[in-house]
């Protein structure tokens, strides 16, 4: 066992390449990000109308940054952010600072029709889900004429994701056809697809929660203060709308103390997210029809 | 915001490993074993799947923790990979749980080939079936040969040795006659958590490690630094001042300063810097697996799909080549239709020349005389592909030696290339290459030569059965272009046969090529003096005219065909009937509108 301020030391040489280069393999940081970036060139690279989704989460933030990292500091794919309107409310400041600062391209979809209508999470999670952010989502696509969409989900979320491919295909009506998925070997990803369909891509696919949190830590991302413990000892450690997203008992007030809580915790990520809670197959049904 | 402190970077890497075998083996029920006995389940994780349980009126399995998709849990079987984590004293691990049922091999592939390691489960009361040697095989194509076998529910067969050993004597065989050697063979019951974990006492004889422990000898993929560097393009970016050529090293290494050579066009170019955001130092040196970018000391035509290598260390170009591939399609693999082969950044049109071997992947059994491939079997076949390909032979270069084929839309089969004999072409292509890289090329640029001249160097070939006018019409344009102040040279392969190839005896067969080779080292002559060169030799057929466009690259060739049949060939640019030709100088003028609508001839500078 390393003593504590010893590990410290280690982490604090700024060098990452030194560091890399003596062993065989790669640090698995690293190695993360090297498949991500690919992914991300590969999706670029065949879809003249790409965008990637921005939730302003964790994980849809790291893709950003990798972005930034694919194409040397640019982020040349458009964002694309659904508003319910019942998003907590930092959250949309935090997207338009860091749209801004970093020179994104934004583009905000919303429902407004079921809006209108007056849709909200009483007439049930699963159909406010579905009217805000899936049909949401439609809108945006159809309008802008997407025919490639990029999000950060994660295998390690919950279980119909862990059966997603990088590069998972949808069809005219949005939906993923689980029970006959695309091979995928050796990266050689589905980028020919017959006209109505769309490609879903995953760059962070293979990476969990806890590599998240120490890519954050490692590339000093700025990520949005609901991830730390409040003044009531609180923190989300997944975003959503206000309504059905609940904060955790936590202690950890920054990402140091988030990754000791991760590396200490046997507690599912999406435990505060109620629509994840409604039914045994809801998070299937959502996103076999067309859920992020 | 976040206060980014002080961390302990402890190695959060997972080791990758999969798990196959036959339908209903206990692949699953191993998995949920696994992370239920390294406490690696979330909390309520298990109340959750035995409520369920309870409320659709089955016993709990621990297959249900894994089986997400509902279909899953109605069938008992697993439709699509499922991924999990677990953590032991040494490290973290993914196990990728694949299907072990015929129908989804295709998830089974998908499993498999990102895995760094292999479990392969057999039930000990069933013994070995159909997917047992199937997986197998398609585990040796994916090039995954760390392997251990993992003999199930023992408890069936009241923990007997002589049903262990026979099933190890078994399968041991099958596996070294496609060269593999297990790493162990451990009997186990999963379902009671017998040497899962930790080794037990039901079962005394066995003297190895539990599965747990086997595991974590298995040491981590290592990185293909020690191997020629290959870096297949995928992208050029020119988001700001920067050229940026993008990609990933899939081999070696290369650093700022290196002299690079772009396979297929042997175009080179030095590496100016590696470029990378937001690190602390930028990067002079990049390795086997880094998604990286460079810039080239001086800007040069490079495209997604061309492979950068090292000088001393070349890739293999070629059309045609010996492969061995799975398929995984609805529809049967077969001659005279065509596949998109994708193979790196590389995507050409392909078709099947021969079938030399199908195989029965259940049995390994060769089929006779079967000339396609069906779902879910293999064969070794010869590949040929439409426009040449860079590649290695999967034996030297795993990354570049492995390739799927794309049967419409879908990605229908993959494979890995075996062997590969050059022929004529393959020769003379290694031949440019050398002449190319050690040409001495002269101060003046051709594109100063072509701005002299209001042309560019081209070679126009004018072709067709003998006696339609062929050489009138040449000489016409010769002199037609002459007039109008071009660089323009009637150049006949009978002069280059009398002159530079007056050592080789007329009509003989087995010199037919040095004969066609003389005769484009010379037009690459005149061409790099920036003329236009023509020519009529109608003695060279459809191949050596492809020979030939390979000579004088990167210069244009011009086909003009005379021929009153209906006759279509690929490369002709101009197709004239006989009655056409014979009036040169309208035929002449034809040419000459062609050659001016596709800017060959630009037009003169007159401020000379």
């Amino acid at each position: 066992m390393i003593p504590l301020d010893e590990r410290d030391r280690v982490s604090l040489i700024p060098n990452f390449f030194a560091l890399k280069y003596h062993g065989h393999n790669m640090d698995h940081l690293d190695e993360l990000e090297n498949q991500s970036i690919f992914i991300m060139r590969e999706a670029y690279k065949n879809f003249k109308n790409l965008a990637m989704l921005w939730s302003i989460g964790k994980d849809s933030t790291v893709l950003v940054w990798l972005a930034r990292k694919a194409f040397f500091g640019h982020c040349p794919i458009p964002l694309v952010h659904i508003d319910t309107t019942y998003k907590i409310p930092s959250m949309i400041k935090y997207r338009d600072e860091f749209a801004k600062k970093w020179g994104l391209k934004l583009v905000v979809g919303k429902n407004e029709k079921a809006l209108a209508e007056g849709m909200n999470h009483e007439k049930g999670r699963l159909v406010c889900c579905e009217a805000l952010k899936t049909m949401g989502l439609h809108a945006v696509m159809e309008q802008e004429g997407y025919t490639g969409l990029i999000l950060g989900i994660r295998r390690d979320e919950e279980g119909t994701r862990a059966k997603e491919r990088y590069f998972s295909p949808r069809d005219k009506n949005f939906e993923w056809n689980f029970k006959d998925q695309p091979p995928e070997l050796w990266d050689q990803f589905k980028t020919s697809f017959t006209p109505d369909t769309h490609i879903r891509i995953h760059p962070i696919l293979h990476w969990t929660e806890l590599n998240v949190w120490e890519y954050i830590h490692r590339e000093k991302i700025p990520i949005i203060d609901l991830y730390f413990s409040n003044s009531e000892g609180k923190r989300y450690r997944s975003l959503g709308c206000a309504p059905c997203t609940f904060p955790i008992d936590s202690k950890a007030r920054n990402v140091v103390e988030v990754i000791e809580e991760l590396k200490n915790t046997t507690s599912a990520e999406r435990s505060g997210r109620a629509q994840d809670q409604e039914n045994t197959y809801a998070m299937q049904k959502l996103r076999a029809r067309g859920y992020m | 915001m976040s206060n980014n402190g002080k961390v302990n970077l402890l190695n959060s890497r997972l080791m990758k490993l999969v798990i196959v075998g036959h339908v209903d083996h206990g692949k699953s029920t191993l998995v949920g074993r696994l992370m239920s006995d390294t406490d690696s389940l979330p909390t309520g994780k298990l109340d959750f799947i035995k409520d369920i349980c309870k409320r659709q009126g089955k016993e709990f399995e621990f297959a249900f923790l894994l089986d997400a998709l509902e279909e899953e849990q109605e069938q008992g079987i697993t439709i699509d990979t499922s991924q999990i984590f677990f953590n032991t004293q040494k490290r973290r691990y993914v196990i990728i749980d694949a299907p072990g049922h015929k129908e989804f091999l295709k998830n089974m592939v998908t499993g498999a080939a990102n895995a760094e390691s292999a479990l392969l489960l057999i039930d000990a009361y069933e013994g070995i079936q159909e997917q047992s040697r199937r997986h197998g095989y398609i585990l040796k194509l994916l090039g995954l040969t760390q392997v251990a076998v993992v003999v199930n529910k023992m408890d069936l067969v009241g923990y007997d040795p002589e049903v262990y050993y026979k099933i190890k004597s078994d399968y041991t065989k099958f596996l070294s006659s496609m060269g593999i050697e297990a790493k162990e063979f451990i009997p186990v019951s999963a379902k009671l958590g017998i040497n899962i974990a930790k080794t037990s006492e039901e079962i005394p004889w066995y003297k190895g490690p539990s599965v747990l422990s086997m595991l974590d000898q298995f040491p981590e993929k290592q990185l293909p630094t020690h191997l020629p560097f290959r870096f297949p393009v995928q992208d050029v970016y020119k988001f700001d001042e920067r050229r940026i050529i993008s990609g990933r090293v899939e081999s070696g290494k290369v650093k700022v300063g290196d002299q690079v050579v772009f396979s297929p066009s042997n175009k080179v170019g030095v590496v100016n810097s590696i470029e990378a955001w937001s690190v602390e130092n930028q990067p002079v040196e990049a390795r086997a697996s880094e998604s990286i970018g460079f810039t080239l000391e001086e800007q040069i035509f490079v495209e997604r799909g061309d492979v950068a290598a090292l000088k001393s260390e070349l890739p293999i170009v070629s059309t045609t080549f010996d492969v061995n591939v799975f398929w995984m399609g609805k529809r049967h693999l077969e001659k005279g239709r065509t596949y998109t082969l994708k193979l790196t950044t590389q995507e050409v049109l392909c078709e099947i020349v021969a079938f030399k071997r199908v195989v029965d992947a259940s049995t390994l059994k060769t089929l006779e005389g079967q000339n396609f491939l069906a779902k879910n079997d293999v064969a070794e076949v010869t590949l040929r592909t439409v426009t040449p390909v860079v590649f290695d032979l999967f034996g030297s270069i795993p990354t570049t030696g492995r390739f799927v084929l794309v049967d419409e839309y879908d990605v229908c089969g993959g494979g890995i290339i075996t062997t590969y004999t050059p022929n004529k072409t393959d020769r003379l292509r290694d031949e440019v290459r050398h002449r190319d890289f050690h040409w001495l090329k002269s101060d003046i640029k051709l594109e100063e030569r072509a701005y002299r001249n209001g042309h560019q160097s081209t070679l126009i070939l004018i072709v067709g059965p003998s006696g339609v006018g062929k050489a009138k019409l040449a000489k016409h344009l010769e002199r037609k272009l002459f007039e109008l102040n071009y660089q323009s040279y009637l150049l006949d392969g009978r002069n280059v046969a009398l002159g530079v190839s007056a050592d080789i005896e007329s009509g003989q067969k087995k010199q037919e090529g040095e004969v066609l080779r003389r005769f484009g080292e010379v037009a690459k002559l005149f061409l790099d003096a920036g003329h236009v060169v023509i020519s009529t030799s109608n003695v060279f057929n459809q191949e050596d005219h492809t020979d030939l466009r390979l000579l004088v690259e990167p210069c244009q060739v011009v086909e003009i065909f005379v021929t009153d049949t209906e006759e279509l060939t690929e490369n002709c640019d101009i197709k004239l009937s006989i009655e056409e030709a014979e009036k040169e100088s309208e035929a002449a003028n034809t040419i000459y509108n062609y050659l001016k609508n596709k800017k060959i001839l630009t037009g003169h500078n007159y401020s000379i």
